[in-house]
């Protein structure tokens, strides 16, 4: 049964890693305009969680709903409706902060310079964008690794510490942005271990516990 | 904003217009498997002799061998870079089928490290005497040739990206697969020579390479699923 109202829902995962049995049935659900905020110490597996989400780990069992439906075997179509910010950054330090994304937001939807460069004004790099990656500060890639994930144009955003890396100015930005997200109908599910939209009202947590 | 989803033709473009342009920056590591290529064969006249017809024997022989391990030089690195920045991460989360995006990598790869060397072959060929009238044969041999071990060695490299020292891993997997290639290869130039059609070896060498083109995608593709799982 589907929980109500629900697009995203995860029922009794289980996930390995090596020998070591991480998350035990987890379940969960998140609606549109809702923020899931997985939080719990180091290694208690919230990246090992938005890893299984994405499919990018096998989980030993439960099962993954969008929009009602298991996605076993619809990898490809959820993997469309998914935005993934990783620890990585996913960056070419040689090309150029336009080039990063032409090349790789590129993939998913098709893109203007137009597009381009409203998402790095967005995202406060403008002024960065024809220099190589590898010229910019560890905040500024964090910044174009956003403008990647609001280029992707999905629905669902797997963060995974997203305010790494970031000032104070930039966590807001990321607030701004997952709120944005939010209200046009999107979800977002994201480890963090600062303060990151704590007394919205859109907020939900998941406590990983050891 | 509703964004038009890229189809996959485009897709597979752009991750080969990429590693062009990735290329053009880094131009010095993607001449070194064409610079070891003439380096080799120039010296072996001078490690045995001088005589063109005596070289003439073993010339299509020692063009075969130096362009199968200039390749294999150029392959270890052919995914490293992509997995450890986290750029095959966001192709497997792309929607777009991965077996596509990286025939295309491999593609630009074989572009960049196997085209110049089937392209110098008739110049480091003379240089052992082989006459004008197999180069056609030689270049069409090493152009199935390479082609093929781009996408071998594409599997391969793709397997052993997430092991340590994986490069003596890689030469193990592949010189074996790329044993058939090189006997198949020199035979053809050989054949040739001797006034023989090279017909068969070199439709043997097609079916390899069509083979390679049809599975290797699914295969890559696989192992860099298992790659980034770490």
């Amino acid at each position: 049964m589907v929980v109500d109202g629900a697009l995203f829902e995860a029922r009794e995962i289980n996930a390995w890693r090596g020998d070591r049995h991480i998350l035990r049935d987890v379940s969960f659900s998140v609606r549109p305009g809702e923020f899931l905020k997985v939080t719990g110490p180091n290694g208690v597996g919230k990246t090992t969680l938005l890893r299984v989400i994405c499919g990018l780990l096998p989980a030993e069992g439960g099962e993954l709903l969008w929009r009602g439906k298991s996605i076993r075997g619809r990898r490809d179509e959820f993997n469309f409706e998914l935005g993934h910010l990783g620890h990585l950054n996913s960056l070419k330090g040689d090309l150029t902060a336009r080039e990063n994304l032409k090349f790789l937001a590129g993939l998913r939807t098709t893109l203007t310079a137009q597009t381009i460069d409203a998402t790095l004004d967005r995202v406060g790099i403008l002024s960065r964008g024809d220099l190589p990656a590898r010229s910019l500060s560890a905040g500024q890639k964090r910044r174009l690794a956003l403008a990647r994930l609001l280029l992707a144009d999905a629905a669902l955003w797997i963060l995974d510490e997203p305010v790494t890396n970031l000032d104070t100015a930039g966590i807001r930005l990321v607030e701004e942005l997952i709120v944005d997200h939010l209200e046009h109908g999107g979800l977002a599910i994201a480890a963090a271990h600062q303060r990151l939209l704590d007394d919205a009202p859109c907020l939900r947590r998941l406590e990983l516990e050891p | 904003m509703t964004a038009v989803r890229t189809p996959t033709l485009a897709a597979a473009k752009l991750v080969f217009q990429r590693d062009m342009t990735l290329a053009w920056r880094r131009w010095d590591e993607v001449a070194q498997p064409l610079i070891f290529y003439v380096v080799v064969t120039t010296m072996f006249p001078l490690a045995t002799t001088p005589d063109l017809s005596a070289l003439r024997v073993i010339g299509g022989g020692v063009v075969w061998v130096a362009a199968l391990l200039a390749s294999l030089l150029a392959l270890e690195a052919l995914f490293r870079a992509d997995v450890e920045d986290g750029t095959t991460e966001q192709w497997v989360l792309s929607g777009q089928p991965l077996g596509y995006l990286l025939l295309a990598k491999v593609a630009a790869h074989w572009v960049l490290t196997g085209l110049p060397l089937v392209i110098m072959s008739p110049i480091v060929g003379t240089g052992l005497g082989l006459p004008t009238s197999v180069w056609g044969v030689l270049m069409s041999s090493l152009l199935l040739g390479t082609g093929t071990l781009s996408i071998l060695g594409g599997i391969g490299a793709a397997l052993t990206v997430g092991v340590r020292r994986g490069s003596v891993l890689l030469s193990l997997l592949v010189l074996p697969l790329a044993m058939p290639l090189l006997i198949f290869g020199s035979r053809a130039v050989s054949m040739q020579m001797d006034g023989d059609s090279p017909a068969g070896p070199l439709q043997l060498l097609a079916a390899i390479f069509f083979m390679a083109l049809s599975l290797g995608p699914i295969a890559m593709s696989a192992a860099i699923r298992i790659s980034v799982e770490n």
